[in-house]
């Protein structure tokens, strides 16, 4: 019911929104929860296990009750918790776990099953037949118990990430909140505030309370438009900080366009922060605990601070009659609010036989609920007098205050364990546990707002003393310094019936006992046993009321049955919010050739190579698989001539007097020895003795190198080369840097590729000047570039390269040159037919485990020199006859196709794991040979050329017969490339 | 005869204007890296003072009325602008890198909370004042970042992966405009 006259919505502002298809509305200012309450809604959802009806039981972001899907389709977000909504023009919120509808749900027959489904049911119950579990039961039990669902759809909703830096974070903008920041922010440092409020002020928005004279509210308001006007402030509303983790560094989550009517659509939904602080001030408050009795968990039981929200921030009341049951004089504060308002007040029950007497409404010292009554909300109270007689009392809110926990969890990500303090009767944070967070206020057990004030003020001094600032002199304001007067009361005892604890995962009093008496005596394993502590509000409510039972049951004290590890986040994070940026092409950066749009023109399909793409094949009208196209460019490169950009191969450039000596140590093979204008093959290993990558090396120039490495290891080869030079080499006078990306770079392979190059250089080159793995410079058009006779394809090859800028004008103009020779530009595909062909390898071959015994290239391995991965390469086990060894493959029939991933046995063995004699690693049908190849490894292969093998596909179903050849299938003598 | 025609790396993407911030590529020019040889770059600051420069510190840069050299990682830096001056031969390095590094311009009010986006430094102008330079990420991509003003900043990354970067800086001014219009 909304009270007129109080709060501080706007009541100008009406809005309108839904709740389970319902119209409601509210004003300017108003959460889901509070406007919902305000109609006269008691029922917010269906409890997780039980399905019991639930109503509000807090006003802040622990909320285990009132959560709520808002949105639809792939948009739609679960388990937002209602009293953190903003209502606003088109929210349409939904009731979770309930069929057919909120007030009848059929699954509220778990209710009656419930002396069945105590803690540990589920283990005992559906443990047998094994495989039942997670086919039949796990699913079953999932549908049946819940909470929101995710839509299984894409979500094509903006999300973002952010980093922010500051001197001071203050996390909280309570009463401590507020004076830290306004200290620090007057004194000039950076500082950050956080609140995962929409409304700065804390606490002082929901108490009738004076600081400085002015109403609490209006000091908050009036502190946070100081902070507002100060540049070295960032005031960061609605930004919950979720976990404190190394180095200063706090996540927070930002809520931005969740509680904007018609949001614009490139407005981010939420935000990530990463935020960096030398100091922090957690100032986050404390939350009210319940008390356990039976059925006090009926709708129209909440916090006693919680209705004090509703009514004085809200101007709404909880109920028509409303009974206060606190065992502390602050919360007799709800009584007077309320009478204040003109709400009837039932009774107040407080158990302790000194309660404050009151002249306007009863008050039963030394009393205690015992029960409640009412289906879908509250009706009636069961009160035990201190005589012990029962009475009824009709009443339909109940405000409930069994203290205040500090939410002390951030200072607890790090592990550290907090403190008990028994006259508060709560645990508080040990000073440093996260090193430069200092915690003030309630979050510290100072629960008066006076004290709550002086702890913010001296944390920002002693925080601006740590930064090396000068304190800006301000004197914290007067304020209510009230005192507790504080007994501890978990729970009315003996009494009979479900009492809750955890309303989230409807753990109760009976839960926790069970479980230290089956063993589980532990906190951690009571937790687990019990699931109290495990649902979305991660025990906020619960955690210290179960682990005081527990340790009650156990006969052990508070502090010495500890507390559960607290772990990030302290709110739930949206998993789109943390995988922000991720998103489509946010997932990688895509990596374009120079040519990549003359190779979409021609419409080639692309395939992804590491980050790079690259063109497939080039599909000519009438070609209908891609095997036509393939197999037509490797015709062309066989007898006319092919073009391919191979610019995403990794370029290195290396020079310095000790280059040479560089690249000795670094590749098996020697490189000192090679003169200007000669390229070289070479092979590298990684330390451990296995091959890590190949590729040619030019000798560009006296103490000038150029490396090439695979598309795959450019940035490992890379990487290599940098920690080598830093680790082992640090002295000589040697430098590396990529180049790959200022040289476009093509291949020009087939026995005309001379002519096509010389139909354009400025100046011709021939075979005697230009032999067989050589390099020079050369010019076309003016512009220089560099020419490399290298082949990957066997045919007669070179390679050009002009800086990227000409890249696609070269590109361009190679292939119409080559298809005005007969020949045609060719991808990827055709790229790997014509290098089985020729038996060389690539990272299938290279996958890490291989030697280079195992690939037939020991002798390239230098005896004279030290190299990296020399020493390991000479392990026993790393060469011999019991290596598997690279072979050619030529299926015995040739219309069956061999695939990669086979794995070969000897042609009478049975194909199982114990005879695996190897493995297939490329595969291709050959045009030139007419036949399907394979590459591979086998058991001792070279000395087994020319017998047969069994190829076994296990997973594609293919069984066949293979020959063993040398690896190279075409031109063996290598006399076309040198041609 | 063959005459090859100059393509600038952003092609037709830039330049873009989204609310305050426009983002524009950077005139081609020519890129040297300089990496002196242990123990030689005091020599290369010697050789470098005939354009007005010198090597430049970690993080920093220098300009010079024709060219400026910045900072571009350990014992690195790229001169920009003007070829590097003779003498450099025996005691650095020198490699071309004008066309495998695109340099990206964003600048105008609020250019550093877009960059908080995806840049995971402290670029408020105390900590990162003009002239600073990083090596460092920009979303996935990594780059030399660049301080040319208190609203100005030049991102150099490897010319493959511009449509990328162009990409997710739109994105970034165009949810800084939306959340403007709020």
């Amino acid at each position: 019911m909304r009270l007129a006259g109080k709060g501080i919505i706007d009541r100008g502002q009406t809005v309108g929104f839904r709740f389970d298809g319902r119209d409601y509305t509210g004003f300017e200012g108003d959460t889901l929860a509070s406007a919902l309450l305000a109609a006269g809604v008691k029922l917010f959802g269906r409890s997780f296990k039980y399905h019991r009806p639930r109503g509000l039981l807090s006003a802040g972001s622990e909320e285990p009750n009132a959560l709520v899907t808002i949105g639809h389709g792939a948009a739609q977000v679960p388990n937002a918790r209602a009293t953190q909504v903003e209502i606003h023009g088109g929210l349409d919120a939904r009731s979770q776990n309930r069929w057919p509808s909120l007030s009848l749900d059929v699954m509220a027959v778990n209710d009656l099953m419930a002396p069945f489904f105590g803690a540990g049911f589920y283990y005992k119950t559906f443990m047998w037949p094994r495989s039942f579990w997670e086919k039949l039961y796990e699913p079953a039990i999932r549908r049946a118990a819940g909470l929101g669902a995710l839509s299984r759809k894409h979500n094509e909703d903006h999300y973002e990430k952010a980093h922010a830096f500051c001197d001071l974070l203050v996390i909280g903008a309570g009463p401590a909140g507020l004076m830290a920041a306004l200290a620090a922010g007057r004194a000039g440092a950076r500082v950050i505030l956080a609140d995962e409020d929409f409304l700065p002020g804390g606490r002082l928005n929901a108490e009738v309370e004076e600081v400085g004279g002015q109403p609490g509210a209006q000091w908050a308001k009036g502190v946070a438009e100081e902070l507002g006007s100060l540049p070295n402030v960032r005031l960061m509303t609605r930004t919950t900080v979720t976990g404190a983790y190394d180095d200063g560094t706090y996540g927070a989550l930002e809520r931005v366009g969740l509680h904007v009517a018609r949001a614009p659509k490139d407005l981010p939904r939420e935000c990530f922060w990463r935020i960096v602080a030398r100091r922090a001030i957690l100032a986050s408050g404390a939350q009210e605990r319940m008390i356990a009795f039976p059925m006090n968990d009926r709708p129209g039981v909440m916090q006693a601070g919680a209705v004090r929200a509703y009514l004085n921030r809200y101007g709404v009341a909880a109920g028509q009659k409303v009974a206060l049951f606190a065992a502390n004089d602050q919360a007799h504060r709800t009584a007077r609010d309320l009478a204040a308002a003109g709400i009837e007040i039932a009774a107040v029950i407080d158990p302790r036989a000194d309660a404050p007497a009151a002249t306007d409404w009863r008050v039963i010292p030394g009393g205690a609920v015992v029960g409640t009554k009412g289906r879908l909300g509250l009706s009636e109270i069961s009160v035990r007098t201190e005589g012990g007689a029962v009475e009824k009392i009709a009443a339909d809110c109940l405000a409930v205050s069994g203290g205040w926990n500090p939410a002390l969890h951030l200072a607890c990500h790090r592990n550290g364990r907090p403190d008990w303090r028994d006259e508060i009767a709560a645990f508080v944070p040990r000073p440093g546990m996260v090193p430069g967070m200092m915690v003030a206020g309630a979050a510290n057990g100072a629960f008066s707002t006076a004290a709550a004030l002086a702890e913010g003020l001296s944390a920002a001094e002693e925080a601006l003393a740590a930064l090396g600032r000068k304190s800006a002199k301000l004197e914290a304001p007067r304020a209510e310094n009230g005192t507790q007067n504080f007994n501890a009361y978990w729970q009315v005892p003996d009494t009979e019936g479900r009492a809750w604890l955890d309303f989230a995962n409807d753990v109760t009093v009976k839960d926790v006992k069970l479980s230290a008496q089956e063993g589980f005596r532990s906190v951690e394993h009571m937790k687990r046993y019990t699931t109290q502590g495990m649902a979305p509000d991660q025990g906020k409510n619960s955690n210290v009321a179960a682990l005081a039972i527990l340790a009650d049951a156990t006969g052990r004290a508070i502090p010495e049955t500890g507390t559960t590890t607290f772990r990030p986040p302290y709110t739930p994070v949206s998993i789109a919010a943390m995988g922000a940026g991720g998103q489509g092409k946010g997932f990688a950066p895509q990596r374009f050739t120079t040519s990549h749009k003359a190779a979409q023109e021609r419409g080639a399909p692309m395939i992804e190579a590491g980050l790079w793409y690259r063109p497939s094949y080039f599909p000519r009208p009438g070609e209908t698989s891609w095997r036509q196209s393939c197999d037509r460019e490797v015709i062309a490169v066989r007898n006319r001539v092919g073009i391919c950009d191979v610019s995403t191969l990794g370029k290195i450039d290396i020079q310095g007097p000790d280059a040479g000596r560089f690249l000795d140590f670094l590749y098996t093979n020697s490189f000192s020895t090679l003169k200007p204008g000669r390229v070289r093959y070479g092979l590298m290993l990684r330390e451990d003795g296995m091959v890590m990558d190949d590729g040619t090396t030019a000798c560009l120039a006296r103490d000038h190198y150029l490396m090439t490495t695979t598309t795959a290891a450019a940035g490992q080869v890379m990487r290599h080369i940098d920690f080598v030079q830093q680790a082992f080499c640090a002295d000589w006078q040697v430098r590396a840097i990529s180049v790959t990306e200022h040289w476009a770079q093509f291949a020009v392979a087939g026995p005309l590729a001379r002519e096509l190059l010389n139909s354009m250089l400025d100046e011709p080159i021939d075979a005697a000047s230009f032999p067989f793995l050589s390099c020079g410079m050369v010019k076309i058009g003016g512009v220089q570039a560099r020419l490399y006779r290298i082949s990957f394809s066997g045919e007669l090859g070179y390679e050009i390269a002009v800086p990227a800028r000409y890249g696609e004008a070269l590109y361009r103009d190679l292939v119409a040159r080559a298809e005005s020779f007969g020949g045609c530009a060719y991808g990827m595909e055709a790229l790997n037919v014509l290098r089985i062909e020729k038996g060389f390898i690539t990272h299938a071959e290279i996958h890490g485990r291989v030697t280079a015994f195992d690939i037939g290239l020991q002798g390239m391995v230098s005896e004279k020199k030290e190299f990296i991965g020399k020493a390991a390469s000479q392990r026993p086990g790393l060469s011999g006859p019991e290596r598997e060894q690279l072979v050619g493959l030529k299926p015995l029939g040739a219309e069956k196709p061999v695939t990669a991933g086979a794995h070969l046995f000897d042609p009478g063995a049975a194909p199982v794991r114990e005879n695996d004699q190897g493995y297939v690693t490329s595969v291709c049908w050959s045009p030139t040979l007419q036949s399907h190849l394979g590459i591979g490894f086998l058991k001792n292969g070279r000395a087994r050329h020319g017998q047969s093998v069994r190829l076994v596909d296990h997973l594609r179903g293919i069984d066949l017969l293979c020959e063993v050849t040398h690896p190279v299938f075409f031109d063996p003598d290598g006399g076309r490339a040198r041609g | 005869m063959a005459k090859l025609i100059a393509k600038p790396a952003a092609g037709e993407l830039l330049p873009v204007t989204i609310g305050s911030l426009t983002l524009s590529d950077m005139p081609q020019e020519r890129i040297t890296a300089i990496a002196p040889y242990p123990g030689k770059i005091e020599a290369v600051s010697n050789a470098l003072e005939r354009l007005g420069l010198a090597f430049p510190a970690p993080g920093a840069s220098q300009q010079a009325a024709k060219a400026r050299i910045l900072w571009a990682g350990r014992d690195l830096a790229f001169l920009i602008g003007a070829a590097p001056p003779a003498g450099l031969g025996p005691i650095a390095a020198q490699t071309d890198q004008s066309d495998g590094w695109a340099g990206l311009a964003l600048s105008g009010p609020g250019v550093e909370a877009a960059l908080a986006r995806l840049v995971p430094l402290d670029l408020s102008l105390a900590a990162f004042p003009e002239g600073a330079t990083a090596r460092t990420a920009l979303g996935h991509i990594t780059i030399l970042l660049h301080r040319t003003g208190a609203e100005n900043f030049a991102l150099y990354l490897f010319r493959s992966m511009i449509a990328t970067a162009i990409h997710e800086l739109e994105t970034v001014m165009r949810a800084l405009l939306a959340r403007a219009s709020l």
